[in-house]
């Protein structure tokens, strides 16, 4: 045909989407700012998903169904506690290494990232920051490889951004530890072999504890109804007289500041995967924005449209930079908990304004399944609550800058 | 069994692609490069997937400055037990080809094989001049490949139907779509990959023989055009007065 002119015979002129067409977007250059082995973690997360994972995560979000058989996959990618180190059976990577990994799972879906968080973050990184040698060996190495999945104990049902007044204790009965309580909203508990749990001694100091499945009195009732993080497990923790053997009891940190440590590497995780969100939306709306025709062009040539994709760009341009700064902080055991409170509150927030303009800008499909908006759009209202509430990080910064406590 | 398995670059399939000013070399800038997806999804995994069968070695080797090295990495991170860098530049095909037979020869490789060709060349011809110069011989577009004894039984799609040849090793090979499926690196091999080892090899003496004078784009797309399809009958006439195809 002369001068590409093509002809097609149908009225239809934008093609469904489930083939996952996603490509990164890297407008300050940031590629330049990683080595080759980050770039190649980074990749290969990005090749599996796209192989794996896209092609099934719409039906495993409808069905509100975990797919489980991802586990085996996410271990081999080094989903699984990728800055633990390899004689524990960890990838040994970086920071930034791992946050990228949590970028390429979460631009699929928050809820595969939620579930490799956790694994990581909540269960590996006490058990190996706070845990003894006995303990790391016993437990990192078969959650590296995904043979056992671990859950996080600290939310509870009446004590969510205060922590800090926890019902669930433990008494120490001579040869075991009594558990009694409950927790809430802990993702990945219907499944999990392990459970890091957190609760008061006797004299009211938070402890580490592990319980594992199995023991008497310990039930994990799953979660129902939720509309968001549909293909996550979520579930409850019940403790009820548990005989938690003392070995189990993390003996390298106790008060609140051990589980609020684990918390600090979950958020960092998460500021990298609200990228990845964000970045999903916008490769979305971008390509939309060119094939949609309207008024005789596409709609990316209107104004409006490209108001929309420049302050996305623009906003994810600002967020990598930030979240790579702090990457690099965290890999030189200098980012504060306030800074990634920082990330994670700001990097939420421009996720979510441009989930919601990419549902504009694809008009009503926007709101279809054969685009992945909408189940982002539902995550985010998860990712903005769990792991510190977008209000209470502001309240970290704030106190953070003008040294006083604003939370009670 | 013992295989060498060449390795080249190619720019993402999603790169944006652009000249120098005069039009005299391909603009690199902002390109991220990748494994050509011949050698490695097809190449390089059947390769892999022999070895893990029969036993030996999997070694790669590319043609290139240091710049190769994070696809080269890649190659290892996937499997390959060990690589080799030619440490020189990618000139024309007879010039690769030469450097690869100069490093393979003597050394009792059972097969060489590479990807049909590369997404950014196309030129197909390097594998075949690699047989020529080693006096081995050659199989072109395999779809399939196993070994039988001292013979590898290969595939071939022709018109109409698939050939079956057999050929006595050591046998030079080049991978066609369906000889293997695309393996995705685990950490396990990305963290491997780190000690492997990479060995770079002076440049062989062998001549250029060709040279690309001028690089240009294809004429841009135009706009489509849809038609309704309760006026299909339109269709004729545009074809025939405005596209003038028919």
């Amino acid at each position: 045909m002369r001068e590409g002119l093509c002809i097609f015979a149908a009225a239809k002129p934008v093609e469904p989407m489930r083939t996952d067409l996603y490509q990164g977007h890297d407008y300050y250059l940031m590629d330049e700012l990683l080595t080759d082995e980050q770039k190649l973690v980074r990749d290969t997360a990005r090749a599996w998903v796209k192989k794996e994972v896209s092609p099934i995560i719409e039906d495993a979000a409808e069905q509100a169904k975990f797919p489980v058989h991802l586990l085996k996959g996410l271990a081999e990618i080094g989903a699984f506690g990728p800055y633990i180190p390899a004689e524990y059976g960890g990838a040994g990577l970086d920071q930034i290494s791992y946050g990228l990994i949590m970028q390429e799972l979460e631009r699929c879906d928050s809820g595969l990232r939620s579930t490799a968080s956790v694994q990581s973050s909540l269960v590996m990184y006490p058990i190996y920051k706070y845990g003894n040698e006995e303990q790391r060996r016993k437990y990192l190495p078969k959650l590296a490889s995904g043979e056992w999945m671990g859950c996080f104990g600290l939310t509870e049902p009446d004590y969510g951004s205060n922590p800090g007044g926890m019902i669930t204790n433990f008494r120490d009965m001579g040869d075991h530890y009594l558990l009694n309580g409950a927790k809430m909203w802990i993702s990945n508990a219907p499944f999990a072999q392990v459970a890091v749990v957190w609760a008061k001694n006797e004299e009211g100091r938070i402890h580490g504890l592990i319980v594992e499945r199995g023991m008497e009195g310990f039930s994990t009732p799953t979660m129902h109804g939720k509309w968001s993080l549909r293909a996550s497990d979520t579930g409850e923790l019940i403790f009820d007289h548990v005989k938690v053997p003392k070995e189990n009891l993390l003996p390298g940190k106790s008060g609140l500041g051990a589980p609020l440590g684990c918390l600090d590497s979950a958020r960092y995780g998460i500021s990298w995967g609200a990228i990845g969100v964000a970045l999903d939306c916008y490769d979305v709306a971008l390509r939309y924005s060119k094939e949609r025709i309207q008024f005789g062009k596409p709609i990316g040539a209107f104004q409006l449209q490209q108001k929309k994709l420049a302050e996305m760009i623009t906003e994810i341009t600002k967020a990598q930079l930030l979240t790579y700064r702090l990457g690099q902080l965290r890999n030189e055991g200098r980012a504060t908990t306030a800074q990634i409170s920082m990330a994670k509150r700001n990097n939420i927030a421009m996720a979510k304004q441009i989930v919601s303009d990419a549902r504009q800008i694809l008009g009503g499909m926007g709101i279809t399944n054969e685009y992945p908006v909408m189940r982002h759009m539902m995550n985010l209202e998860s990712v903005i609550t769990y792991e510190g509430t977008h209000d209470i990080h502001l309240l970290i910064t704030g106190m953070d800058v003008t040294g006083f406590d604003a939370f009670k | 069994m013992k295989i060498l398995v060449c390795v080249s670059k190619a720019p993402d399939t999603t790169s944006r692609i652009a000249f120098n000013a005069d039009q005299t070399a391909f603009d690199e800038n902002g390109v991220q490069f990748i494994v050509n997806p011949y050698d490695e999804w097809y190449g390089l995994v059947r390769a892999l997937e022999l070895k893990e069968t029969l036993g030996g070695t999997v070694t790669t080797i590319s043609v290139g400055g240091a710049d190769y090295e994070p696809v080269i990495r890649k190659a290892l991170a996937i499997g390959a037990d060990d690589a080799v860098r030619v440490d020189a530049p990618e000139s024309d095909a007879l010039y690769v080809a030469s450097q690869i037979a100069a490093y393979a020869r003597g050394k009792g490789f059972d097969i060489i094989l590479c990807g049909k060709e590369t997404i950014s060349f196309n030129g197909s011809v390097v594998p075949g001049m690699v047989a020529e110069l080693l006096d081995l011989p050659y199989v072109p577009l395999a779809t399939k490949l196993d070994i039988d004894g001292q013979s590898a039984v290969l595939e071939r799609e022709v018109s109409g139907g698939v050939e079956v040849i057999e050929a006595k090793l050591p046998v030079v090979i080049s991978a066609a779509k369906g000889m293997a499926e695309q393996r995705i690196p685990n950490m396990r091999g990305i963290m491997a990959a780190r000690t492997k080892p990479l060995e770079t090899v002076a440049a062989a003496d062998a001549s250029v023989t060709t040279a690309i004078k001028a690089y240009s784009m294809p004429p841009a797309k135009g706009a489509c055009r849809y038609i309704e399809p309760e006026q299909a009958g339109d269709l004729i006439r545009i074809l025939h007065e405005e596209a003038k195809v028919i």
